[in-house]
């Protein structure tokens, strides 16, 4: 008790001082991280789901798009990782931080604002590179081998992350609009018209329906087309600045949602 | 409960005497007006206590003086700092410990004291040392290395107290402390609040609905129902504003009547009547309570219960109200429904 009378005594002037907007950011990061492991309920599903749907993809699809020269299995890949990656964020423990007032306590701290909204998805980039390695063990395990090698791998895992990014804007922007966490939980019925209506199954050029005018505007084709680059053709440069932009595309419209609902619920009115 | 001497008399950056000082301060929410023309002046060092019931506005007045809020009109300025101009300022200088502990069940009292201390800029030595004095001083023991999410609710609060504290504010806002704590944690929260500002001289703006509370720990107390403060002072000098003594009489009926009678005896200085009750204020009551209940026995007003005690808080708001503070609650709570 001493010791504290005395530090505080010769200190009476307050100790605190702005950290700086990096620190704030890595501060909020760090124990965004620490707290992956603590709910396994959130990570387990994104390792399983992928899994089951690529086992399920194969086996049923595989005999009748089969063709020769055609690898179905490595066709497949990149869905798995989107559904994997599609979602992944932290706007849940978002929602708990709003609700228990634990966002006010850190909202009454000089941190930046944004790096509140920052730190989360610098630890979501973190999970979701995690999670494209389980579905890449995976492929090499069914025998899928990337035409760009090990460099190729790296990009694939980077573009993966960024989508995984861009589209986390999603349910941050439902998080912090409603802090309701059934809201949040239904962010993931955003993504069903975006894969499903996507060339998940067989090539863009195998579809000619309307579908087919469809999936020309929708950007995960472009996504997929450029992940699927990456294992089966080569180094096509038009495919990937194709899949990056469309990722970019989603990640300025999600991300200026998430932004704006920030800055709706740090107004002090 | 002197006010440390080494603080009384700092002077603000804003050359003020006051280390919260408030001017007409107004919250509306829509048509309803939740702070009404509230002007508060705390001086440094000072434990003031807002008693008030649910929903009477004490806690909108917190979340203005912390910049969780704008107010809609009037000002209001924290160590020196207007909240609505200077917030950065203002969360330098402030800690507080809001209504229900604002913990993350997912990290242990280690770790949520370390984030908050790096979130105010303090570096990692620093950050340790104060989470070890802190230690000492909110009574956590070994338990700071478990998850939140084990912790009872007193020892939640006691962390939410040592969060608030980290970067050794100027002021400390307190927003019912108590509530919802059993008698045991409530008398360890007292004590540690007595303590912190006996001997470190902070400043501590306490909300709380239990008179108890205000009673015991605030140098000064203001009472506030609807959004506006009825009245101000120390404890004791509010008490003594509604007579030395109180006597409290209930009555099976004629309660019009006993008022009429009781108005008329010089040794009474006022009367509430109260559903069946009466709160007869009198400057002494050893002498009075005789004459009062011969009184009513000449009148044939039949006493159901009389008792003889010294004025509370309580007595305090029904002056001020016209009702008592627990039924205001209870009412504020109808309304909510």
């Amino acid at each position: 008790m001493e010791r504290f009378v005395r530090i505080s005594h010769t200190e009476n002037t307050p100790l605190a001082r702005k950290a700086g907007f990096i620190i704030d950011v890595i501060t909020v990061a760090r124990r965004a991280i620490r707290s992956i492991p603590r709910d396994p309920e959130t990570v387990v599903p994104a390792i399983l789901f992928p899994a089951f749907f690529f086992a399920v993809n194969i086996g049923m699809f595989q005999d009748l798009v089969a063709t020769p020269g055609f690898d179905f299995k490595a066709f497949q890949i990149p869905v798995a990782i989107l559904f994997a990656v599609t979602g992944i964020s932290r706007a849940m423990s978002l929602v708990l931080d709003i609700q228990g007032g634990y966002f006010n306590r850190l909202g009454m701290t000089p941190v930046t604002r944004l790096s509140l909204l920052l730190g989360l998805m610098v630890a979501d980039l973190v999970l979701v590179v995690a999670l494209t390695i389980p579905v890449l063990i995976l492929a090499t395990l069914v025998g899928v081998r990337f035409e760009t090698g090990a460099l190729g791998m790296i990009v694939f895992v980077i573009i993966s992350g960024f989508w995984g990014l861009a589209f986390a804007g999603f349910p941050y922007a439902i998080a912090l609009k409603t802090g309701n966490p059934a809201a949040v939980n239904l962010s993931f019925i955003i993504f069903m018209p975006f894969i499903f209506l996507a060339p998940v199954f067989i090539p863009r050029e195998a579809m000619t329906s309307w579908l087919g005018t469809v999936i020309m505007y929708n950007p995960v084709t472009y996504l997929l087309e450029a992940m699927r680059s990456l294992i089966m053709v080569g180094w096509d440069f038009n495919a990937l600045i194709e899949g990056i932009f469309a990722v970019a595309l989603v990640a300025l419209l999600s991300m200026s949602l998430a932004l704006w609902t920030l800055k709706n619920r740090v107004t002090r009115n | 409960m002197a006010i440390p001497l080494f603080v009384s008399d700092l002077l603000m950056p804003n050359n003020s005497s006051y280390t919260i000082e408030t001017k007409g301060l107004v919250r509306e929410f829509g048509n309803s007006r939740a702070v009404d023309d509230v002007n508060l002046f705390v001086k440094p060092g000072e434990i003031y206590g807002f008693l008030g019931p649910n929903g009477a506005g004490k806690s909108t007045v917190v979340r203005m003086l912390t910049t969780l809020l704008l107010p809609s009109s009037g000002t209001a300025n924290v160590a020196g700092f207007d909240v609505v101009k200077s917030p950065t300022e203002v969360r330098l200088r402030i800690g507080a410990a809001l209504q229900e502990a604002a913990l993350d069940n997912k990290q242990t009292g280690r770790e949520l004291l370390d984030l908050q201390g790096r979130l105010y800029g303090l570096n990692g030595s620093i950050t340790k040392k104060r989470i070890d004095e802190l230690l000492e001083l909110v009574d956590i023991g070994s338990s700071v290395d478990r998850l939140i999410e084990t912790y009872s609710g007193g020892m939640k609060r006691r962390l939410d107290l040592a969060a608030a504290l980290i970067h050794n504010p100027a002021i400390l806002f307190l927003d019912e402390p108590t509530t919802g704590l059993d008698p045991i944690s409530r008398s360890k929260v007292w004590e540690e609040i007595r303590r912190i500002n006996h001997e470190l001289g902070m400043t501590i703006f306490l909300t709380t609905q239990y008179l108890d509370e205000a009673d015991q720990l605030a140098h000064r107390v203001g009472i506030i129902n609807h959004g506006k403060i009825v009245a101000e002072d120390k404890p004791d000098i509010l008490k003594k504003s509604v007579g030395s003594d109180v006597i409290l009489v209930t009555l099976k009926d004629r309660i019009d009547t006993a008022v009429e009678l009781f108005s008329k005896l010089p040794l009474v200085k006022s009367v509430e009547s109260h559903g069946d009750n009466l709160t007869v204020s009198v400057n002494n009551g050893a002498q009075s309570i005789g004459p009062i209940a011969i009184a009513l026995n000449e009148s044939r007003i039949p006493i159901h219960e009389i008792t003889l005690r010294t004025p509370t808080l309580d007595d305090v708001f029904l002056h001020f109200t016209g009702l008592r503070l627990a039924e205001e609650a209870q009412a504020e709570e109808w309304k909510d429904l």
